[in-house]
């Protein structure tokens, strides 16, 4: 990790003030209650995620994603990254999402740590899970 | 025309058709017996979507110029087209006017059948005042056909839980919402379908047109109707039966008994195949071989229309894809099923779908 010379003095006192408040909390220890809460953080955010695979303002014509992939079928996150010949290079899932905004929805690309990005990979991963990580597959 | 004049369609329906690969006048037919044997053009699922004012998306409205400039350019000319439903995206009357504007260009007789996204705003009586029925049959050299409106669903659903017909058919126009709710022919509608046939005889070649399968094979996407089996009941009698559907986006065939089931392709844009949701169990036909995958930096791909030709009362129906070859699907008597005339045993890398 790189730590910019001016807040080292900074994370000192956060760490700091933590072992203080919670003396107990070990990283390593974690409870089933935080196992529960991890979980429903994600699921938040896959919902979020099904919510921006449904809204007509994503793009600019009114046309939502999941009218072309019902269920984030025909997405195949598990695939990624790998080779797109119209793109010329191995690319990661969310260019080829970007592509789907720009094109179908004639919409304009968002970056990559969107949070409206993020929710979309999270909601399509999980419509896909269960399924064997396939790197490069076509 | 209000949303595009007269000459600026023709002027765009030419720069599709300088584009295509096949010219269409390549289509001929050879009957032995030409009193009985014709051809019909059929186009489904064009989606014709308004964004606001005067704009509706364009790829959709491109899928189904460039499906209605080609029906024109048929050599020999179809006896008829039929439009298999889901003209609009949300059953607006700018959005059925629209379509039809489009569809005006046609210079055939048009039958057409009520999709989902027709039908969910006012239940069907825009579209109804401008195409007459939702339900009929005609009879054709020697075939009798018959029209069913195979989307309505149970009437708590349609009747009981929504504030507005937009809310209702937001709904129904998800496809994986679901708080949709499945399709159904009806008992009124089957009531009327029993008379209808009782008055043909058992050796007519009949012909069903539905917007839904009228099988039971994925109920999450509505791949479904919920009385197939009643429905297909009523058909079984008939020596050769052949149900035609849209809905699906894709290319399905199947055979149930004497009755052969074969599904089109959309104007506006291909589905997955259910086997590609892998939270759900699917009953699609083993017998389809799929279509090609879609390649998404072609909008067009992967899309389509199609023509059938008759013949003796069986079907072969010819996909006519833009960005990929030909594909026909056509009733083997040896087999007694439909079968790719060219793929049936012969698969290649793009039809499979996971
Ligand atoms: C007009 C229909 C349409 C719309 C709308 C659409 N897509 Fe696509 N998209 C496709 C097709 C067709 C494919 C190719 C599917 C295949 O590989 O079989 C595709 C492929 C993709 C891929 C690459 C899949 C792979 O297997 O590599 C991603 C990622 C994607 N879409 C995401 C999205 C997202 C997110 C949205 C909404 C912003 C969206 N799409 C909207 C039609 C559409
Ligand atoms: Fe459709
Ligand atoms: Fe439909």
């Amino acid at each position: 990790m790189y730590i910019k010379p001016g807040h080292f003095s900074i994370l000192w006192l956060a760490l700091g003030s933590l072992i203080l408040v919670s003396s107990s909390a070990f990283a390593d220890e974690f409870t089933k209650a935080d196992l529960e809460r991890w979980q429903q953080e994600y699921l938040t955010v896959v919902k979020q995620g099904r919510e921006v695979f449904t809204d007509p303002n994503l793009g600019n014509n009114g046309v939502v994603c999941a009218q072309c992939h019902p269920n984030g079928a025909n997405i195949h996150p598990e695939t990624y990254p790998k080779f797109q010949q119209q793109l010329g290079k191995v690319a990661p899932l969310w260019e080829m999402i970007n592509w789907c905004i720009r094109n179908p929805l004639e919409g304009k690309a968002l970056s990559a740590d969107d949070p409206r990005m993020i929710a979309l990979q999270a909601y399509i991963t999980h419509e896909r899970r269960g399924v064997k990580l396939a790197p490069g597959k076509h | 025309m209000s949303n595009i004049n007269r000459r600026d369609f023709i002027k765009s329906a030419g720069i599709l058709m300088a584009g295509t690969a096949l010219p269409l006048s390549t289509i001929e037919m050879v009957f032995a017996d030409s009193q009985q044997n014709f051809t019909f053009a059929y186009i489904s699922d064009s989606h014709i979507q308004h964004i606001k004012g005067k704009q509706f998306v364009r790829n959709w409205d491109r899928g189904l110029m460039r499906a209605v400039a080609e029906t024109n350019l048929m050599d020999p000319k179809p006896d008829f087209v039929i439009y298999g439903g889901d003209l609009a995206q949300l059953a607006k009357k700018s959005e059925i006017d629209h379509g039809l504007e489009l569809l005006s260009g046609l210079r055939h007789k048009t039958y057409y059948v009520m999709g989902e996204h027709d039908y969910y705003l006012d239940l069907g009586e825009y579209w109804e005042s401008q195409l007459g029925p939702q339900y009929y049959s005609f009879d054709h050299k020697g075939v009798h056909f018959v029209v069913l409106n195979s989307i309505l669903t149970y009437d708590d659903w349609t009747y009981n839980r929504w504030s507005s017909g937009e809310e209702r058919m937001n709904v129904m126009a998800g496809l994986d919402n679901p708080n949709g709710s499945p399709f159904m022919v009806g008992e009124k509608q089957r009531t009327w379908l029993k008379a209808d046939l009782a008055k043909v005889d058992k050796d007519t070649p009949v012909v069903v047109f539905s917007h839904s399968p009228l099988q039971k094979l994925f109920k999450n996407w509505n791949f479904w109707t919920e009385d197939a089996e009643q429905v297909q009941a009523l058909l079984q009698p008939f020596k050769k039966v052949t149900v035609f559907y849209g809905h699906v986006h894709q290319i399905q065939y199947n055979q149930i008994g004497n009755i052969s089931f074969q599904s089109v392709m959309a104007t506006a844009w291909p589905w997955p195949y259910p086997k590609t949701y892998a939270q759900a169990p699917n009953y699609m036909p083993k017998l389809t071989v799929d279509m090609n995958r879609a390649d998404p930096f072609f909008e067009r791909d992967a899309t389509g229309w199609q023509f059938v030709d008759i013949h003796n009362g069986n079907a072969a129906m010819h996909y006519s894809l833009a960005n990929n070859s030909r594909r026909t699907v056509a009733f083997n008597t040896q087999t007694g099923r439909p079968e790719d005339m060219k793929y049936q045993d012969h698969r290649i890398p793009p039809q499979t779908h996971y």
